[in-house]
């Protein structure tokens, strides 16, 4: 495990640009699903077709497709970024999709009945909307969206594993081709760093869902 | 309509008006952006016959090779994800009748099983499949498909067992308890009642989430073409647009039939759900509980 040990550092800058990867991936994610979610439960019909077009593109087609469209199709039309802004654009496409139903989900899960009872009690759709629906879709809605959200902290090692640099994943490949270690300790030190990640995410979800749970 | 019934009434003649114009405004700003799309393809000329044509064009030279490519990547794409689907479906139901029949103390370890696999990213496992376990000396070419294909399968199978002992644990836990007990009574064993009464039934809740998770199985084996040769449907797609340097028409190609296939996939699983809906035998709790399994691991 020297080859760890040893590079600790490396390991260290590698996890933080990970972790920029990841939080820059979630809020364009989040944006980007809202709106998306908006536009599929709207009343306007074009709309809430653009919104199912998106998500059924975005949710069928493997986020490395994704990725080497941004990266390789993308330069075709004149955009020249760095790879970093097309990987976290790639990921927050793909993400986006998932985000969306995952908040869809959560509206619709609010029984009718709750609705009704505030339109009829003469609440306004705003009113409607933000003191009796929403409270409720956000609640049923931390669960699949937190499972989303974890799934988006794994992916970010395609957006590494697709050459971004610097990330957690490059710095695995660099230790083992360019320095010629064992492929084995050092990944594990990469899982290691992953984990990190994931089960921390997953705990304070866990922390969040008792908080918000309701019993219906 | 009533899936909306959540939000609004029935719209009211003022409603049915802002609609309209929402509709209008709307239509104009997604024309608006298609065509500064399609311009900004115009002027790059993307839609040269020469860009399109060794994959539209059946008298284009390139026609054949390329759909020869494309045709050998969906195989192999396809062989991938149903031998790591088969294995971790087996592998799954094994891992998930251990956690429902040990005790405690067999459990937990099971337990750190399943979260350690759901817990590192699929690319990292399929990193470890295809190229550290080549490394330590692990020699799979003499299996039919060789070596890169069975460490991607591995990869699979170990990401996918786990969210399917998930996914079975909540099957049979979602069945009434007068199942195993009736079952007991008839004076079958543990094992007889696990294997003829309760997975049987657990698997017909489940199909819709077996058959989602084949949608991620699918995706997930073109991960591998950032990692190692193996001829699949992007790997093939990378070397096609190498070849003609058309990338866009290409991975457009490549995208329309991961998404042909995926979303035929994804159709079938929700007709099943409702034709399961619609026979009345499954309650509410139990596809919520399945679709909450698919959900979780969705993306």
């Amino acid at each position: 495990m020297e080859a760890v040990t040893e590079n600790l550092d490396a390991y260290v800058d590698g996890f933080l640009t990970s972790l920029s990867i990841i939080l820059w991936s979630l809020v364009g994610s989040l944006v980007l699903g809202l709106l998306i979610a908006a536009s599929r439960v709207s009343p306007v019909p074009p709309l809430r077709r653009f919104g199912l077009f998106w998500v059924t593109t975005f949710r069928n087609t493997p986020l490395t497709v994704v990725l080497v469209f941004c990266a390789f199709g993308l330069p075709e039309l004149g955009f020249n970024r760095s790879f970093f802004f097309f990987g976290v654009l790639g990921l927050v496409l793909y993400t986006s999709a998932f985000v969306c139903e995952a908040v869809r989900s959560g509206i619709n899960s609010v029984p009718a009945g709750q609705a009704e009872a505030a339109r009829s009690l003469g609440l306004t759709f705003s009113q409607c909307l933000g003191q009796v629906v929403l409270p409720q879709a956000l609640r049923t809605v931390v669960p699949p969206l937190g499972s989303v959200l974890i799934a988006m902290f794994k992916n970010s090692a395609v957006v590494g594993a697709f050459g971004v640099g610097g990330d957690l994943w490059s710095t695995g490949a660099t230790l083992t081709s360019a320095r010629g270690y064992e492929t084995l300790p050092v990944y594990i030190g990469v899982a290691i760093g992953y984990l990190i990640i994931t089960l921390t995410a997953g705990a304070l979800l866990q922390v969040l869902e008792r908080k918000v749970a309701i019993a219906r | 309509m009533s899936e909306q019934s959540v939000l609004y009434d029935a719209q009211g003649p003022r409603a049915r008006r802002r609609t309209r114009i929402g509709t209008v405004v709307a239509l104009v700003v997604i024309a608006a952006l298609a065509f500064l799309a399609v311009r900004r393809l115009i002027d790059r000329e993307q839609f040269s016959m020469e860009r399109w044509g060794p994959l539209i064009d059946p008298g284009n030279e390139a026609f054949d090779a390329v759909w020869r490519l494309i045709g050998t990547g969906i195989v192999n794409t396809l062989t991938a994800a149903a031998v790591a689907m088969v294995l971790s479906i087996v592998l799954g139901t094994l891992i998930a009748v251990a956690r429902l029949s040990l005790g405690r103390p067999g459990r937990i370890p099971l337990i750190g099983l399943v979260e350690l696999c759901r817990g590192l990213p699929v690319v990292v496992l399929v990193y470890f499949g295809v190229r550290v376990l080549d490394d330590v000396g692990v020699d799979l070419s003499g299996l039919p498909g060789g070596q890169v294909l069975w460490g991607l399968i591995l990869a699979l199978t170990v990401y996918n067992m786990v969210i399917f002992a998930e996914v079975v644990r909540a099957g049979v836990n979602s069945l009434p308890r007068g199942q195993r007990e009736a079952a007991l009574a008839t004076g079958m064993t543990n094992g007889q009642a696990m294997r003829l009464v309760l997975l049987p039934q657990a698997f017909r809740v489940m199909l819709p989430a077996i058959i989602s998770q084949l949608v991620v199985v699918l995706k997930d084996t073109s991960l591998v073409a950032f990692i190692a040769n193996y001829d699949e449907l992007l790997s093939q797609g990378e070397s096609i647009q190498r070849n003609l340097d058309n990338p866009i028409q290409t991975f457009f190609v490549i995208a329309l039939i991961y998404v042909a296939i995926n979303y035929t996939l994804s159709k079938l699983a929700e007709y099943i759900q409702r034709r399961q809906g619609r026979a009345g035998r499954s309650t509410v709790q139990e596809t919520d509980d399945t679709e909450l399994v698919a959900v979780r691991d969705g993306a």
